[in-house]
C-alpha cells in the first residue's frame, strides 16, 4: 500500500536505470543513513564499539569479498591476509609520514593491498574453482608468515604488535586510546558510506557487468570481447582494495592494535561466511551477513544463559561457549537449506511481497 | 653470491657430508606424507562421490579420534571403543546425508562447502561439550600399536625408526590397498564410481545416490578415524590438530581433487618436499616456512597442471 | 515455503531478542568487587587454559565461601571465554568494562598488548601475571598494567644461571650451544633479546627454532634441525599444545630430556606426562609450588571441591598450572585488600586497586598467614617496578608429579632491568602521544 511505483513516472533512461527507481527507496535508505548518524550520537559505548564498528568494518570487508566471489565468481580463502596487508601497509604509511591525516593514509593502504591481491591473483588466469581456492591459501599463509617475521613490518618493536598512535581529525582525536568511540564509529560510518556508494557504482558501471560476464561464463565472456585478464586482475585488486581498507579500519578504528594472529584464516572464512549467508553478488547482503555473522555469537552469548537461568542451571562460560558454536554451526546449515541465496534473497522476496500488498491478486 | 651459496651450494654438500640426516629427513617426509595423504584421502572420497568440498574432514579426524578415547575413559574396552567410534562415524555419515546433504542437493558447490563448514562448527561445539577441551592422550598401547624405535648405523650417523610410524605406513598402505579393491571389485565400489561420474546417469540405472553417500561419507569417517589414531598417537588428540587438515589442501591441488593415486603421490610429494625445503633452505630465512612452503610447491605444479597431476582434464565449451 | 515464514519469523525473533537484550546486559552489576577473569576453555589452548581457569575461579570463590569475600565483601566472579584469540578477547572486554571491574587478568599475551593503551584511559589496571610485554614491568610508563612477579626476561636469565650452574660457572658456558625452541608468536620470541644478550658475553651459541601455530602438534622438521645443530641445552618458549608435543618429540628423537628447560608456560602436568615415564628429568621453570601440601588448598578442597562449586577434577588439584592460576587469583585478592587498606574503604574501585598493585607486599609472614609458605616466594611490586625481578626455582618432573620447590633463583636483575627500560622508552616513543605518568605514588 506505501511501497508501491504507482504515480512515479520515469521520464528519462537514467531515471529509469537507477540504483533506487523507487522513491520510498530513496526514502528509506535517507532514514537509515539518518539513524546511523544518529546512533553515534545516542548509542552507549557498548553499543558503538563492540556492535556497530566491527559491523560496519566486517561489512566493507564483505562488500570487497563479494565483489571477487559474488560478482566475479573467483573463490578466494585469503580475504584475511589481505586485510592484514591494508594494516600493515597503514602503519607504515603512519609512522613514515605522520603529517598527513590518518584517513588519507587509511584510504591509501587499500591500494597495496590491491597491488597484492593482483599478484596473488595471477593464478586465476590458469585455475578455477576450488582449485583457485586452495591456492589463495597460500597468499594467506606466506602473508601470514610475513606479518610475523619481518620485523620491518612492524618497526622492530620488541612486542610484534603494530600500535595505534594517536592521530586527530579536525582536531578530535579518532585513533589510540584516548579517542572516543563516538568519534570513531563517525569515521568509520563516513567511510563505509563512501565506499559502498562506490562501490555500488563499480558493480553496477561496464567493469560490473564484465565480471558478471565472466562469471556466468568466462569463455562466452571471452568471445564477446571481455579480456578475462583484464577484469580478473581488476577484480582481484578492487576487492583486495575494499578489504585492505577494512583491515586498516579494524586495527586503527576498532582495536587499536593488532598481532600478525588477527589476520588468520578464520578471518578469511569468517567474512566468507558473512557473504554467502547475507547473498552472493549482492550489496545489502553483504550488510545482512555481516550483522547477521558477527552479531549471532554475540547475541547468543547474551540470550543462552538468560534462557537457562531462570530455569536454574547455571551453565559455565566453556559450556556457552560450545553451544554456541554448535548453534552457530546448525543456524548456517538450515539458512543454506532454507535459502541458498542468502538473506539479501529474503529481502527481494519481501520488497516484492510488500509491492502488491494487501492485494497479492 | 652468498645467498647463492647458501640456496644453491650448502644444502647439498650438507646432504653429502651428512648422509644420515638426509635419510632420516626422507624417512620423516615420507611419513608425514602418508598421513597427509590420509587426510587428503577422505577429501577425495567425498568430493569424487558428491562433488561436496568436505571442510569438516579435519575436524572428522579430531572428532572420530576423541569419541575412541572418550569411550574409552568412559570404561569401555579398547576394542569395544573402536567398534563405537566406527558406529559413531556410521551414524554421523547418515545424519549429515539426512540433514545436510539430501535437502541441499542440486545446489552450487559453493554452498554446499558453506555446509560443511556449519557442520565444521557444529561439531567442534559438539565434540568439547561432550569429550571437554583438554587435549587426550591417544591409547597406543591398548590399541596394540608398537611404540619404541630402531637405531640404524648409516654414513657415520644413525637413522632413527619410530616403530609407531612403520605401523603408520603399513596401515595407510593396508586401507588404501582396501579401499582400491572395494572400488573396483565391489558392486557398491562400481556404483560409486558411476555415480562419481554422472548422476543423472547413475541415478537413471537405478542407483541409489543416498544409499552411496552415505557410504562414502562413512568410509571418509573411517580413513578419519585411522587418521586421527595416527596423527593422535604422534602428538595428542586435541582440537588443535584439526588445523592439521590445512596441510591436505596443498595435496588435494597437487593431486587433483578426484584421484586417489593422486592424494597418495601427492601427498608424498608435499610431505617429503615440505620437509626437505624446512630443514635444508628454512634456516636461510630464519625457519618456519613449512606453513606456507607446501603451497609453494603445490603452486608451482599448478602452473604447469591446472587441474594437478591426476585430476581430470577440464574440457570446457560454450 | 512454510519453513522460509519461519525463517523470517525467527531472524525477526532472534534481532528483537538481541537488541532487547544487549541493551540491559551492560549495565546490571551485582553487589559486591567485580573481578572479570578471561579465559579459555576451548580452542587449540585448552589443555594449558583449562587448569588455569579453573584454579583462577576456584580461589576467589575459596574466599567468598570461607571469608565471605574480602574485607567482608563477596567478589562477582565472572568468567568471559576468549578461546585465546585477540579479536573475543578485546569483545569480552568489551563486555565487562561496562560493569566496573576493579582489575582485568586478559590471559594471553595478544590480548594484554591490545589493552595497554587502553587501562590508563578506562582507568582499569591490567594484571598480566608473568606474561605479556615485559616491558611494562616499567611503572613510569605503564602505570596501570602490572606484571609480577617475573618477566619472561628475567626467566630466561634464570635459565642461563642455571644451565651455567649445571656446567660448572659461567665461564664453562663458552662454545655451548643453547637452542630455543619457541612458537612462532611475539609470545614466542620474547626471550631472544636477553638470550642473546647473554649468548655474546657468556661465548655461547643461540639458536633458534620457531615452530607455527599451525605445525605446533607437526613438529618433526624443527627437531630434524635440533638433531643436526645438536644444540647442549634447549630452551622451551611454548604453549597450548606444542608443549606435550615438544616433549614426545624430545623423547622420540633422543634428545637428553634432562637438558630441556621449559618456561613455566611450558610446566604443566599435562605437558609432562605426554612423554610418559621417559619424560623424567624434564624441568622447568615455576613461581609456584605444585602439588596439595599446603593448607590454602586444604581450604579450597573443604570450601569448593566439596561444596561440588570447582568443576576441576579433583584428582587432578595440585596440578602445576591449577596452583599458577590460584597464584594468579592470590594476586587478585592481596592487591584488593592492600587497596582496602590504603583507602580504607570495602568496595574499591579499578583506581584503588592500581594503588593496591603498586603497593603489594606479600612478606613471609603474610603466605604463612594464606598458608602459603613454601608455596610462593615473597613479593613486592614498587611505583618503579610493576614486576619485581622475584625469585623462581627450576622444578622437575619426576614421572608422575613435579618437584616441589627448593633452590629459588634470583633472575639477573642488573642486566634485565636495563632493557626493561630501554624497551619501555622505545614503545612509548614509537606511540607519539603516550601519556606520561600522572598518577601519584605511594609509597
Amino acid at each position: 500500500m506505501i511501497y508501491r511505483e504507482s504515480g512515479q513516472y520515469k521520464t528519462s533512461y537514467e531515471a529509469d536505470r537507477a540504483v533506487f527507481p523507487l522513491r520510498q527507496d530513496r526514502i528509506g535508505i535517507a532514514v537509515i543513513i539518518a539513524a546511523a548518524y544518529a546512533a553515534g550520537v545516542f548509542g552507549s559505548d557498548f553499543l558503538l564499539q563492540a556492535v556497530l564498528i566491527p559491523f560496519l568494518i566486517f561489512s566493507l570487508a564483505a562488500i570487497g569479498l563479494n565483489i571477487l566471489v559474488g560478482y566475479a565468481g573467483l573463490l578466494s580463502l585469503g580475504t584475511g591476509a589481505f586485510m592484514g596487508v591494508g594494516a600493515y601497509a597503514c602503519y607504515k604509511l603512519m609512522t613514515a609520514f605522520p603529517e598527513v591525516n590518518v584517513v588519507v593514509w587509511i584510504l591509501m593502504s587499500g591500494f597495496f593491498s590491491a597491488a597484492v591481491g593482483v599478484f596473488f591473483g595471477l593464478p586465476s588466469l590458469r585455475i578455477k574453482g576450488f582449485y583457485l581456492a586452495v591456492a589463495t591459501l597460500a597468499a594467506q599463509f606466506f602473508l601470514q608468515w610475513s606479518f610475523n617475521r619481518i620485523p620491518w613490518l612492524y618497526n622492530y618493536n620488541i612486542s610484534g604488535a603494530i600500535e595505534a598512535p594517536l592521530t586527530t581529525l579536525f582536531g578530535v582525536p579518532i585513533t589510540g586510546a584516548t579517542a572516543t568511540a563516538e568519534a570513531r564509529y563517525l569515521v568509520v560510518l563516513t567511510l563505509v558510506i563512501g565506499l559502498t556508494w562506490l562501490a555500488s557504482n563499480l558493480v553496477h558501471g561496464r567493469i560490473g557487468r564484465q565480471w558478471m560476464a565472466i562469471r556466468d561464463m568466462d569463455i562466452a565472456a571471452e568471445l564477446i570481447g571481455i579480456r578475462p585478464l583484464h577484469a580478473k586482475l581488476m577484480a582481484f585488486a578492487c576487492s583486495s582494495y575494499f578489504v585492505g581498507v577494512a583491515g586498516a579500519m579494524m586495527v586503527f578504528l576498532w582495536y587499536g592494535g593488532a598481532e600478525y594472529n588477527v589476520f588468520n584464516i578464520d578471518q578469511s572464512f569468517f567474512i566468507l561466511f558473512m557473504i554467502i549467508i547475507g547473498g552472493l553478488g549482492s550489496l545489502i547482503g553483504s550488510f545482512m551477513g555481516a550483522a547477521l555473522i558477527f552479531m549471532l555469537p554475540i547475541g547468543l552469548g547474551i540470550v543462552l544463559p538468560a534462557i537457562t537461568e531462570p530455569f536454574g542451571i547455571t551453565v559455565g562460560a566453556a559450556t556457552i561457549e560450545h553451544l554456541r558454536f554448535m548453534i552457530v554451526g546448525a543456524l548456517i546449515i538450515f539458512f543454506l537449506i532454507v535459502e541458498p541465496h542468502g538473506l539479501a534473497r529474503l529481502w527481494q522476496i519481501g520488497k516484492q511481497k510488500l509491492r502488491v500488498w494487501p492485494f497479492p491478486y | 653470491m652468498d645467498l647463492l651459496s647458501q640456496i644453491f651450494v650448502e644444502p647439498f654438500a650438507l646432504m653429502v657430508e651428512m648422509p644420515d640426516l638426509l635419510v632420516q629427513t626422507l624417512w620423516e617426509g615420507f611419513v608425514s606424507g602418508v598421513l597427509y595423504a590420509l587426510i587428503a584421502l577422505g577429501f577425495v572420497l567425498i568430493f569424487k562421490a558428491s562433488g561436496v568440498f568436505n571442510f569438516a574432514q579435519g575436524i572428522m579426524v579430531v572428532f572420530a579420534a576423541l569419541t575412541l578415547v572418550g569411550f574409552y575413559a568412559m570404561g569401555v574396552p579398547a576394542i569395544g571403543a573402536l567398534v563405537l567410534a566406527v558406529a559413531v562415524m556410521f551414524a554421523l555419515a547418515w545424519t549429515v546425508e539426512r540433514v545436510v546433504l539430501r535437502p541441499l542437493v542440486n545446489q552450487p558447490d559453493i554452498i554446499l562447502f558453506m555446509a560443511t563448514f556449519g557442520l565444521t562448527y557444529f561439531l567442534i561445539g559438539f565434540g568439547e561439550l561432550v569429550f571437554g577441551g583438554e587435549p587426550k592422550q591417544m591409547i597406543t598401547d591398548e590399541l596394540m600399536l608398537p611404540t619404541g624405535a630402531s637405531d640404524f648405523e648409516f654414513g657415520g650417523g644413525y637413522v632413527r625408526i619410530q616403530h609407531l610410524d612403520i605401523a603408520a605406513a603399513v596401515i595407510a598402505s593396508i586401507m588404501i590397498a582396501t579401499l582400491g579393491v572395494f572400488f573396483s571389485k565391489t558392486r557398491i565400489g562400481r556404483a560409486l564410481r558411476a555415480v562419481a561420474d554422472s548422476h543423472k546417469a547413475a541415478l537413471s540405472v537405478g542407483i541409489s545416490l543416498n544409499q552411496i553417500w552415505v557410504i562414502v561419507w562413512f568410509a571418509a569417517g573411517i580413513v578419519a578415524l585411522v587418521t586421527g589414531i595416527m596423527w593422535g598417537a604422534r602428538s595428542d588428540v586435541s582440537f588443535a590438530l584439526q588445523i592439521i587438515a590445512l596441510k591436505a589442501l596443498p595435496v588435494l591441488i597437487l593431486g587433483g581433487f578426484t584421484s586417489i593415486p593422486g592424494a597418495i603421490v601427492g601427498g608424498l610429494i608435499i610431505g617429503i618436499g615440505e620437509k626437505l625445503g624446512e630443514f635444508y633452505w628454512g634456516p636461510i630465512i630464519g625457519g618456519g616456512i613449512e606453513s606456507w612452503f607446501a603451497y609453494v610447491i603445490a603452486l608451482i605444479f599448478l602452473l604447469f597442471r591446472p587441474q594437478g597431476l591426476f585430476g581430470e582434464k577440464i574440457i570446457e565449451r560454450v | 515455503m512454510s519453513l522460509r515464514h519461519l525463517t523470517i519469523a525467527a531472524i525477526a525473533g532472534a534481532i528483537v531478542s538481541t537488541t532487547a537484550l544487549v541493551a540491559p546486559a551492560s549495565a546490571q552489576t551485582q553487589e559486591g568487587i567485580y573481578v572479570p577473569l578471561l579465559t579459555y576453555r576451548t580452542g587449540a589452548f585448552a589443555g594449558s587454559g583449562i587448569p588455569i581457569a579453573d584454579g583462577m575461579h576456584d580461589y576467589l570463590t575459596m574466599l567468598n565461601e570461607r571469608d565471605g569475600g574480602i574485607g567482608g565483601v563477596p567478589i562477582v566472579i565472572e568468567e568471559c571465554e576468549t578461546g585465546y584469540d585477540t579479536k573475543r578477547g578485546v569483545e569480552c572486554y568489551e563486555s565487562v568494562r561496562a560493569k566496573n571491574p576493579v582489575v582485568v587478568n586478559p590471559y594471553s599475551t595478544g590480548i594484554t598488548l591490545q589493552l595497554i593503551p587502553r587501562a590508563a584511559v578506562d582507568r582499569i589496571p591490567v594484571l598480566s601475571m608473568a606474561y605479556g610485554l615485559s616491558a611494562s614491568a616499567d611503572g613510569e610508563t605503564f602505570p596501570w598494567v602490572f606484571n609480577p612477579p617475573v618477566t619472561y626476561w628475567d626467566g630466561a636469565s634464570v635459565f642461563v644461571k642455571h644451565i651455567a650452574e649445571r656446567e660448572g660457572g659461567f665461564e664453562s658456558l663458552a662454545g655451548k650451544t643453547v637452542g630455543l625452541l619457541h612458537l612462532d608468536a611475539p609470545y614466542g620470541r620474547e626471550p631472544i633479546p636477553v638470550l642473546e644478550a647473554l649468548a655474546e658475553e657468556h661465548g655461547f651459541e643461540l639458536k633458534l627454532y620457531p615452530v607455527a601455530a599451525q605445525d605446533m602438534q607437526n613438529q618433526g622438521s624443527v627437531w630434524l634441525n635440533i638433531r643436526r645443530d645438536r644444540p647442549d641445552y634447549i630452551y622451551l618458549q611454548g604453549w597450548g599444545a606444542m608443549n606435550p608435543t615438544a616433549v614426545r618429540e624430545a623423547i622420540r628423537t633422543g634428545f637428553p630430556i634432562e637438558n630441556m628447560i621449559g618456561v613455566w608456560w611450558a610446566g604443566g602436568d599435562e605437558d609432562a606426562r605426554a612423554g610418559g615415564a621417559d619424560a623424567a628429568g624434564y624441568k622447568a621453570l615455576s613461581f609456584n609450588g605444585a602439588g596439595t601440601d599446603f593448607p590454602f588448598i586444604q581450604d579450597v578442597i573443604t570450601h569448593v571441591h566439596d561444596k561440588g562449586l570447582s568443576q576441576f577434577p579433583r584428582e587432578r588439584i595440585g596440578d602445576m598450572l591449577y596452583n599458577r592460576g590460584m597464584y594468579n587469583s592470590m594476586l587478585i585478592a592481596e592487591a584488593i585488600r592492600t587497596a582496602q587498606e590504603i583507602t580504607g574503604k570495602s568496595v574499591v574501585t579499578g583506581e584503588d586497586v592500581r594503588r593496591g598493585l603498586e603497593n603489594l607486599n606479600v612478606t613471609e609472614e603474610r603466605l604463612a598467614e594464606m598458608g602459603m609458605t613454601g608455596f610462593a616466594a615473597p613479593l613486592d611490586v614498587t611505583c618503579e617496578n610493576h614486576s619485581g625481578n622475584h625469585d623462581v626455582f627450576v622444578a622437575e618432573w619426576d614421572g608422575e608429579k613435579w618437584t616441589v620447590g627448593q633452590d629459588w633463583t634470583e633472575p639477573m636483575t642488573e642486566r634485565v632491568r636495563p632493557l626493561i627500560l630501554q624497551a619501555a622508552q622505545d614503545y612509548a616513543a614509537a606511540n607519539p602521544g603516550w601519556p606520561a605518568r600522572t598518577e601519584t605514588c605511594d609509597n
